[in-house]
């Protein structure tokens, strides 16, 4: 090994390495990276002791600090709370109805009502409450199914329909035309009258009239103005739940009566805040139809 | 300086820059890896979080097989606006039992690590078979080909091979996966029935509205609707889970 020696164009030493006669120069490295690199050990040591860093046979290092993003996001959440204050606390006593004729309320209402529907019901309902053909309500228009009243709609949202809440909204069509409730022909007779009142034509005097006075009027009500209690949908009218795009009604209304379909919906309550549901029922309520 | 005068003999014997590199080694290694020893020490106390049913389990493994972490993550972060958005942020106890966790960092789609019961069963499958029919503005790929029926024959090795991992299994729940699998996709289970008994509050039922076929969409479905549910935080005192 050569020795160390100084090197005389650079002026620095070399390191004593040398292969085939070339040599290494012993350059310090600058004095601002080694102070930095120093510093930053110091400051990591500092940081164990400050904030929560080690797991530990019962837990973690909490640290001297204190600190915690959970801690700290309660208090941001409290801060919110706070400065929304004076508005929740008039939602928390004011009824939907209320809230619907206090013109700042409302206003205060359909803004968040409108964000909430945004990410919870217009995956189902669609941007705006357009429903989806065959499958969800549509909730811009004046058919409903369980009522289109600010209070129909608020407790709809909080318990759904047809689901494992207590409260929720439960009714079932039964279906008539499986086994030998109705025959083939007796169920297509009863569709085509069902169809005719849709578009207010009833068949009177047709086999389906007598079979719809018999087997349908208990829910749907004479004349097929439907009964929100009992979640019977109105069929005098052109709307249809289960109607597909491309399906004819007599075809959708066939397969209802012989194998029916029974739509469900989440309840919201627990989920939702009591506000947010109020806010949700109002902003539904200004769509289109509300009652 | 004297030191790196030492340096040169470690650098020129062979046997000591063995032991040189071998004990730098094992300090970096000491420092690295020992605390992840008690790293569970550190996951909240929570009451409610289960071992996935192995129906769930099944749906699970088709999530990871779809690649759905690509774009949905599965972790509320504690931020307001997250929480505004999703609901309570996600604790580690809630995660204790994936192997390999969902959590992701990619939200093409929403969160989903709260989705469970936010949606009906039926609205997951008309979404999974094609987006579009029931989202007009979705970019999600459709799954139309989850509705083929589930191979489900190595449910019991799944779960062996979890509880080597550490996920508590018990031998009764290995034994039981077959039968346990097809009974909460069965339109006749109920509350009484072994599956909920042996997985507390778990969801039965058909769930894609095939009766007949216990498909991958049923697992899917069943999976998606237990996600975030387990933990009833109106139980859960704040400050102790503050991390």
């Amino acid at each position: 090994m050569a020795s160390m020696e100084k090197d005389s164009v650079s002026g620095q030493m070399t390191t004593g390495h040398e292969w085939d006669g070339i040599k290494e120069l012993n350059t310090p490295l600058p004095k601002w990276w080694v102070y930095v690199f120093w510093a930053c050990v110091v400051w990591s040591v500092a940081y164990w002791v400050a904030m929560p860093t080690w797991p530990t046979i019962n837990g973690y290092t909490e640290g001297m600090l204190g600190y915690s993003s959970r801690a700290e996001l309660d208090n941001e959440l409290k801060a919110q709370k706070q400065a929304r204050g004076a508005w929740l606390a008039k939602f928390q006593t004011a009824s939907v109805e209320d809230i619907a004729k206090d013109k700042t309320l409302l206003n205060y209402a359909l803004v968040g009502g409108k964000v909430s529907f945004g990410e919870n019901c217009s995956a189902c309902h669609g941007s705006g409450g357009v429903g989806v053909a065959g499958a969800y309500p549509r909730l811009a228009d004046d058919e409903w199914i369980w009522g289109g009243t600010l209070a129909e709609i608020e407790q709809t949202i909080k318990f759904g329909v047809r689901n494992e809440h207590a409260d929720s909204r439960q009714s079932e069509m039964l279906p008539f035309g499986t086994g030998d409730a109705l025959s083939a022909e007796q169920v297509g007779q009863l569709a085509d009258y069902v169809v005719s009142l849709s578009t207010k034509t009833p068949a009177a005097g047709s086999p389906g009239e007598a079979i719809f006075a018999e087997r349908c009027t208990a829910c749907h009500q004479e004349g097929g103005v439907g009964s929100k209690d009992l979640g019977a949908p109105a069929l005098n009218n052109a709307i249809w739940l289960w109607k597909g795009n491309n399906q004819a009604a007599k075809d959708m209304v066939v397969a209802q009566i012989t194998k029916p379909k029974h739509g469900s919906m989440p309840a919201w309550a627990g989920r939702l805040d009591d506000n947010t549901i109020k806010m949700l029922a109002v902003y539904v309520h200004s769509l289109g139809g509300g009652q | 300086m004297s030191v790196f005068r030492h340096h040169a003999k470690l650098e020129t014997n062979v046997f000591l820059l063995a032991v040189g590199i071998l004990l730098t080694v094992i300090t970096g290694g000491l420092i690295e890896i020992v605390p992840l020893f008690t790293i569970e020490s550190t996951i909240e106390k929570v009451q409610g979080v289960r071992p996935y049913s192995p129906l769930e389990q099944a749906g699970r493994n088709i999530y990871v097989r779809e690649g759905c972490y690509l774009c949905h993550s599965q972790m509320v972060r504690p931020f307001k606006d997250e929480i505004e958005r999703y609901g309570h942020y996600s604790l580690a106890a809630e995660s204790k039992y994936d192997h390999p966790f969902q959590w992701g960092s990619k939200r093409t789609g929403p969160d989903l690590a709260r989705v469970g019961g936010k949606y009906t069963n039926d609205w997951h499958v008309r979404h999974m078979i094609n987006p579009r029919d029931v989202v007009p503005e979705s970019v999600m790929p459709g799954y139309p080909h989850l509705m083929r029926p589930l191979s489900f024959n190595s449910a019991p090795a799944h779960l062996q091979a979890l509880k080597v991992v550490g996920v508590p299994y018990s031998d009764e729940q290995i034994r039981n996966a077959k039968a346990d699998l097809l009974e909460q996709a069965d339109p006749a289970a109920t509350e009484a029935s072994g599956v909920v008994k042996r997985y507390p509050n778990a969801k039965f039922g058909d769930f894609d509205g095939d009766p007949k076929v216990v498909s991958e969409m049923d697992a899917l479905v069943a999976y998606l609707q237990v996600l975030g549910t387990m933990v009833d935080f109106t139980t859960v005192k704040p400050e102790k889970i503050y991390r």
